[in-house]
């Protein structure tokens, strides 16, 4: 059975050519990861995507006709970037604006990963949530505290999608490797086989060379092996890089956490076959003694301002500590009578000194220039805007010891030089969740989309 | 001595999740692999230290297959938090690639 996967992320783009010899290898299914968490909270707390809509639907438009003129399932996991209901929908507007603009009718499947509240409090009182990583228990009233909970679908509700005859699934959050391992695994596939397969393809061509994330990998699973080749014939698959592939973005190296069990890579062979393709064989698969869905829910935590600009001068630069903890203080007198100090958190980033690492930064050597970012999160918008701006001013202008540079302290680049960046999101449940049914969490809603 | 990032052929860092760090060390050769994994300077102390985390939360696992060391430990700020600096965490590997090997 051959699976297509079209690129790291729907949206993110594939090569035309990448494409058309995927296809011509007539291809089973065509499908496609959606989102992750990696860019962070906020998408999932916001509604919104981190792929643009416009480079989403090229994607689209060139994929789903040929799955529908070719009969053959197209399936997106983790819609819209983070797979909550908003998002979603967004991702079903465009499939609709795309069928409608090639004429497609098909029968579709919504796959609704969003996880209302009660329930996720009935699993706490009743013992069934365990934290992933880090020991904080989930506590009812984080439950509360969220703005939207999703959780991660493993092929069972794909699964019965395609039982009920769906070509199109559109699935909210949903394990990377389940939009991918669905078909083999209703076609009687071996789930380590499968899973394995999987994951190495989510990433698109991640595993070739040269690497991409925006560019189809094509997989070829039989009943004891599965074979990897690029669609773009400017890449191919190396061994090396399609084992090493495989503990990307995972805590372990050869261990792969599946709703339904554990995959174990350590028995599996990698074979160079052509010099393109790679043959994997010997995986294995240990089911869960208890299924688990993995839950990911995010709190509103503040609103955010920032102001970034260069500093230059080396004196200021060499006593930037003090120079900045003086202006802390100051601001947070300036703005008592406006907030109080529990309402906003005043943050300095300095890209040059330890931007990057924070206080992991082991680096000593003075740099001549920092990159400065005045950075605001408070309980309301304005407030985050007063802090920025007060604080802003009184860095421009703040005297300093042997001070030459009177006339200024910060080289903005824009006019206006305080930016607003709306709400700001934190992870605030990201916990194991024990199920009666791998399908528990997740809703099927079947459409019907035509297009005469 | 050499520097791990002068070893490596790959050293990256990345989120597992918005909880985790993951750092992976590879190698072009089994000569460098063994070399590192012997060497004990890779150990969850060393790296505990440079990444200011209680040493019962590094875990370090070799892969001998693709010749990789991977080092798994929390994030010290989720992702996203006020006070994260690398939302994706790709930038995080410069502390791991400073240790020296003998």
């Amino acid at each position: 059975m051959k699976i297509v996967s079209l690129s790291g992320i729907i949206g993110y783009g594939f090569s035309e050519v990448g494409l058309r010899r995927a296809l011509d290898q007539n291809p089973d299914c065509l499908a496609s990861d959606g989102g992750s968490t990696d860019p962070g909270p906020y998408y999932l707390g916001a509604g919104v995507s981190f792929t643009n809509r416009a480079a989403t639907k090229r994607d689209l438009a060139l994929s789903l006709p040929e799955a529908i003129h070719r009969g053959i399932p197209f399936i997106i996991g983790t819609s819209g970037g983070a797979g909550g209901e908003p998002h979603l929908a967004w991702l079903r507007d465009i499939v609709d604006e795309v069928a409608r603009e090639h004429g497609l009718s098909f029968r579709m499947a919504l796959i609704h990963s969003e996880i209302g509240k009660d329930y996720l409090k009935r699993k706490i009182r009743e013992g069934r949530v365990r934290p992933l990583d880090g020991d904080t228990p989930l506590s009812e009233a984080d439950v509360e505290a969220s703005v939207r909970l999703v959780g991660q679908i493993g092929v069972d509700p794909f699964l019965a999608a395609l039982d009920d005859g769906a070509q199109v699934i559109l699935a909210g959050r949903a394990c990377d490797t389940a939009v991918f391992a669905a078909m083999p695994i209703r076609a009687g596939h071996d789930p380590g086989l499968a899973f394995h397969m999987a994951k190495i393809i989510e990433c698109g061509a991640m595993c070739a060379k040269p690497l991409s994330g925006s560019d189809v990998m094509v997989a070829d699973i039989a009943d004891d092996h599965f074979v990897l080749e690029p669609g773009n014939p400017e890449r191919c698959c190396l061994v090396e890089r399609v084992a090493a592939h495989t503990l990307y973005e995972q805590s372990s190296p050869y261990l792969i956490y599946e709703p339904d069990g554990v995959v174990d890579v350590r028995t599996a062979t990698f074979e160079q076959l052509t010099d393109r393709a790679v043959r994997v064989s010997g995986t294995t698969f240990e089911p869960a003694a208890k299924p688990t869905i993995k839950v990911e829910g995010v709190r509103l935590a503040g609103y955010r301002t920032i102001a970034l600009g260069g500093i230059r001068d080396e004196l200021m630069i060499r006593d930037i500590d003090a120079i900045l903890d003086d202006v802390r203080l100051l601001a947070g007198e300036m703005v008592a009578r406006t907030a109080s100090p529990e309402d906003f958190t005043l943050s300095f980033r300095r890209y040059g000194k330890d931007g990057v690492l924070g206080p992991l930064e082991y680096a000593a050597a003075v740099p001549h220039e920092i990159g400065l970012v005045i950075d605001v999160v408070a309980k309301t918008q304005d407030i985050a805007n007063s802090v920025c701006a007060v604080t802003r001013a009184l860095l421009l202008h703040r005297d300093y010891d042997g001070r030459k540079a009177t006339a200024g302290n910060i080289a903005f680049p824009y006019s206006p030089s305080d930016i607003e960046m709306g709400a700001v999101y934190n992870f605030n449940v990201y916990h194991l969740v024990e199920v009666d049914d791998l399908s528990e969490t997740a809703t099927v809603e079947i459409v019907e989309v035509s297009n005469p | 001595m050499t520097r791990l990032f002068d070893l490596a052929s790959v050293l990256r860092s990345k989120n597992a999740g918005p909880l985790t760090v993951t750092l992976d060390i590879m190698c072009a050769d089994d000569a460098t692999f063994h070399r590192i994994c012997q060497s004990g300077a890779l150990s969850a102390a060393a790296i505990a230290r440079r990444y200011k985390v209680s040493d019962n939360t590094v875990r370090i696992i070799p892969f001998e297959l693709v010749r990789t060391i991977k080092v798994s430990l929390p994030r010290r700020v989720v992702s996203g938090d006020i006070a994260d600096t690398d939302i994706y965490g790709c930038q995080q590997h410069m502390p791991l690639a400073e240790i020296e090997i003998p």
